[in-house]
């Protein structure tokens, strides 16, 4: 049992180093602003959910306080990090690109971040509600 | 066989944390360095769930959940400040 227990912990070790490392060196790696945003937002959140899960289960097997804290930051991590992707994307958009360079959403709708139609994106889709939302704005 | 798995985790997550450092000082634009910011606080995360395994301690879950929120926070932050020019408007 214990053996199993080792080759667990280990290999999720192993498995969670070599994440966090690809993810960082795709940081300096990738060649494009937004493909580097792919990198770590991803690699390195798998990597530490590896570390993580791995000391879990040491605390688990090995020692005698054990417990489920590290699946609360793994949970956190994993609740946090679209929507920090999200939010150096939208950065991006903004400082490199002007609007009309952006690839066409469709639709006869512009991207949300920049808003031309942003009062009318959303309430499309329901004719009462944005009837409701401009009866109550006038 | 622990021991060992837990040096190579150590040096790649501080080779990681070399690369993020990297990246800070030479970066094409803003968005990048606030990129590697975060990558660095997710990864120090990593760093301290290995120490605390090292030392079998349970010492370091509130540093490291302190960790997770004040770099979210602050990722989030310094983003939102880029977007609109101020964090809370």
């Amino acid at each position: 049992m214990e053996y199993f227990a080792e080759i667990l912990i280990t290999a999720l070790l192993v498995l969670g180093g070599i994440f966090g490392l690809v993810g960082s060196f795709g940081l300096v790696k990738l060649p494009d602003q937004m493909t580097r945003l792919h990198a770590p937002t991803k690699a390195a959140t798998l990597g530490v959910g590896g570390i993580l899960m791995a000391s879990l289960c040491w605390f688990f097997f090995f020692s005698d306080h054990s417990s489920w804290h590290e699946l609360l930051i793994t949970l956190f991590l994993f609740l946090t990090a679209p929507v920090t992707g999200l939010m150096i994307a939208k950065t991006n958009m903004h400082l490199t690109w002007r609007p009309e360079e952006l690839p066409d959403p469709g639709e006869d709708r512009n991207w949300a971040t920049f808003g031309q139609s942003a009062d009318r994106s959303l309430m499309d889709a329901v004719p009462e509600v944005d009837k409701a939302v401009r009866d109550h704005r006038e | 066989m622990i021991g060992y798995a837990l040096y190579f985790a150590f040096a790649c997550f501080g080779i990681g944390q070399l690369f993020c450092l990297y990246r800070v000082v030479i970066a094409p634009g803003v968005g990048d360095r606030v990129l590697a910011l975060d990558t660095m606080s997710i990864n120090m995360i990593a760093l301290i769930a290995l120490f605390g395994i090292l030392h079998d301690t349970a010492m370091y879950f509130e540093i490291m959940l302190l960790f997770a929120m004040v770099g979210f926070v602050s990722t989030v932050a310094y983003a939102k400040f880029l977007l609109r020019g101020d964090v809370i408007e």
